[in-house]
């Protein structure tokens, strides 16, 4: 068993948090503000995770998973994160988070940026690429057949195996999708955005990404 | 305790999409506006309740002031209830709409209905001046506003994103002294909770994926409704769908400009193009309820049974699908599928009695 801090008491984390309880973790959820705005959320959709302060939710935290706007990233405490293990599931939407060049440059992934600003977290990249309603419906125990795919990228070896494993417990084969800077081949404009599929065919689609129109933006800029 | 099948409400709901004209070339505008407006009045004819029209500020829709539209349908039409959906509130005025949907009221003698959401696009934000930033804050102050102009007595009001009202009196007011207003919602736990807190009725967006998925969201509303102490309104549901006389007409109409349609909104939001495989699995147990009268009334029967709701609202156009065919939708889902719904249910409610 985890404990497992979500912050963002929206569309995912409310799904994810009912996961992680069916899955056995112990999980806070904190929103932007005060616990008691989202306490009959959490309790009516995510019964068993508990509404709190993200500080109070952070501080006991063995892992942090971020479900809020990402264009708000930049709100969060780089202390109390501070060598935390941190899933970032956060994409740029610019719809919520206003136009912003940084969010989709091709030089730099999104989580990337995450790394950066919490520049003393440990942070991998999961749970971004599949819509929020399919995460809830998907979820099947480990072996099951037809079983769906979540995408993991990061760059330490053990972080990404425990994010795995997480994966596992909540419902998903994961599949390695290479380094946090690989995270770009989770990112929105890309075929694995909004995929819900089996393991083999999300390989195949983050394999195929260097020849997709946005693979060939990134390459441009790289090269 | 389920819903009386005879007070269901159905509902018709367009965006002002712009159909193929007899030719096969895209209506104009103008076209497009007075294509829904005979829509409307067919939908009137034929025992539609509600006509419901959003607003859009993008080249591929033509309603953008939906309540000028529903003011030329109010005055060819008896007994359709006239509403937005939605009206984007958060860059709009609230003060202006109050008094676009009480004048609307009285030249529908009463007719007028405002469905209130923030929208799925936000091409409103920059036209008129908003930032996206403020998004939350915009919406938040702005219906809490909008439920104090509802009481049409005079306002004191204070915030930041519009001028500090002391004892504004708005008119005209409504003959009722009622206007009603609803709020749209795409899913956000906190604005079904927000909508509780006002005692609105809640309408529910469900554009994909099946209509089951969205019962937490209908329990969270009536616990929040319990804890505010406000009333837990019949909830309602809008969802795309088309009717044709068979379920490959259906299809075989739609698929070509549907694809079309998700597949440009897709390009700007980061989604894959749209396959036919999810197109046909969207009919199959998604949420797009399309096909014959009797395939569709049973889909909608079902949906209205496992979400218990009190109003279902079918999106009935999807890029440009033809005007002709659209209008044929229109017939069938007011002459056809609207009894069959409540026949099932009436049928359904019998031997649940029957059983008990």
């Amino acid at each position: 068993m985890n404990t497992l801090a979500i912050l963002g008491a929206g569309k995912l984390g409310t799904v994810l948090a009912r996961l992680a309880v069916a899955a056995g973790h112990d999980v806070k959820v904190a929103g932007s503000g005060d616990p008691a705005t989202i306490a009959l959320t959490v309790e009516v959709l995510a019964p068993g995770a508990v509404a709190t302060t993200a500080a109070e939710a952070v501080s006991r935290a063995e892992v942090v998973i971020l479900a809020l706007p990402l264009g708000k990233y930049r709100t969060l405490d780089v202390e109390a994160l501070a060598g935390k293990l941190v899933i970032d599931a956060m994409n740029y939407w610019w719809e919520v988070d206003g136009v912003r060049d940084d969010l989709s440059d091709p030089r730099t992934s999104t989580s990337e940026l995450v790394q950066e600003y919490l520049a003393t977290s440990r942070v991998v990249k999961a749970f971004n690429h599949m819509g929020y309603h399919d995460v809830e419906d998907e979820a099947r125990p480990a072996g099951t057949s037809g079983r769906k795919a979540i995408a993991v990228a990061g760059d330490d070896e053990s972080d990404v195996a425990a994010v795995a494993q997480l994966v596992d417990s909540l419902g998903f084969d994961p599949v390695r999708a290479g380094t946090l800077a690989d995270g770009v081949r989770l990112e929105p404009r890309t075929e694995v955005f909004g995929a819900n599929v089996s393991a083999g065919e999300l390989r195949a689609m983050i394999e195929r990404f260097p020849t997709s129109p946005r693979g060939k933006e990134v390459a441009a800029v790289d090269s | 305790m389920t819903i009386d099948p005879a007070e269901i409400e159905f509902g018709l709901d367009t965006f002002g999409d712009i159909p193929e004209g007899s030719d096969g070339t895209p209506l104009s505008y103008g076209d497009a506006i007075r294509q829904g407006v005979a829509e409307a009045v067919l939908a009137d004819q034929v025992g539609v309740d509600v006509i419901a029209l959003g607003e859009h500020h993008r080249s591929d829709y033509a309603i953008s002031s939906p309540e000028t539209v529903l003011a030329g349908i109010a005055t060819q039409t008896e007994r359709i209830k006239l509403a937005s959906g939605v009206t984007v509130l958060s860059s709009d005025d609230p003060v202006r709409v109050f008094q676009r949907f009480s004048t609307l009221d009285a030249l529908s003698n009463g007719r007028a209905q405002v469905i209130l959401g923030r929208g799925s696009f936000t091409e409103s934000f920059p036209l008129f001046g908003y930032d996206l930033a403020d998004y939350d804050v915009l919406f938040e102050e702005k219906i809490e506003l909008f439920a104090e102009l509802l009481k049409q007595q005079p306002v004191t009001w204070e915030g930041t994103t519009r001028a500090a009202l002391a004892a504004a009196d708005v008119f005209p007011k409504t003959d009722s002294g009622t206007l009603e207003t609803w709020v749209g919602v795409g899913g956000s736990p906190q604005s079904v909770v927000r909508t509780a807190h006002y005692g609105f009725p809640l309408m529910l967006a469900i554009i994909g994926g099946p209509a089951a998925r969205f019962a937490p969201y209908t329990e969270l509303y009536r616990r929040a409704t319990e804890q505010f102490g406000t009333t837990a309104h019949p909830i309602g549901m809008h969802s795309p769908g088309f009717v044709a006389d068979t379920d490959e007409a259906a299809a075989e109409i739609v698929w070509p400009h549907y694809k079309v349609n998700r597949d440009r909104i897709g390009a700007e939001r980061g989604w894959a193009p749209v396959t036919r495989e999810s197109f046909d699995h969207e009919i199959a147990e998604g949420s797009l309820y399309l096909g014959s009268p009797d395939t569709v009334a049973t889909r909608i029967a079902d949906a209205i049974t496992t979400l218990n709701v009190g109003r279902f609202d079918m999106i009935y156009t999807s890029g440009a699908v033809p005007a002709a065919d659209r209008l044929r939708a229109v017939e069938l889902y007011g002459t056809a599928v609207i009894p069959r719904v409540r026949e099932i249910l009436s049928q359904r409610r019998a031997a649940v009695e029957v059983g008990a």
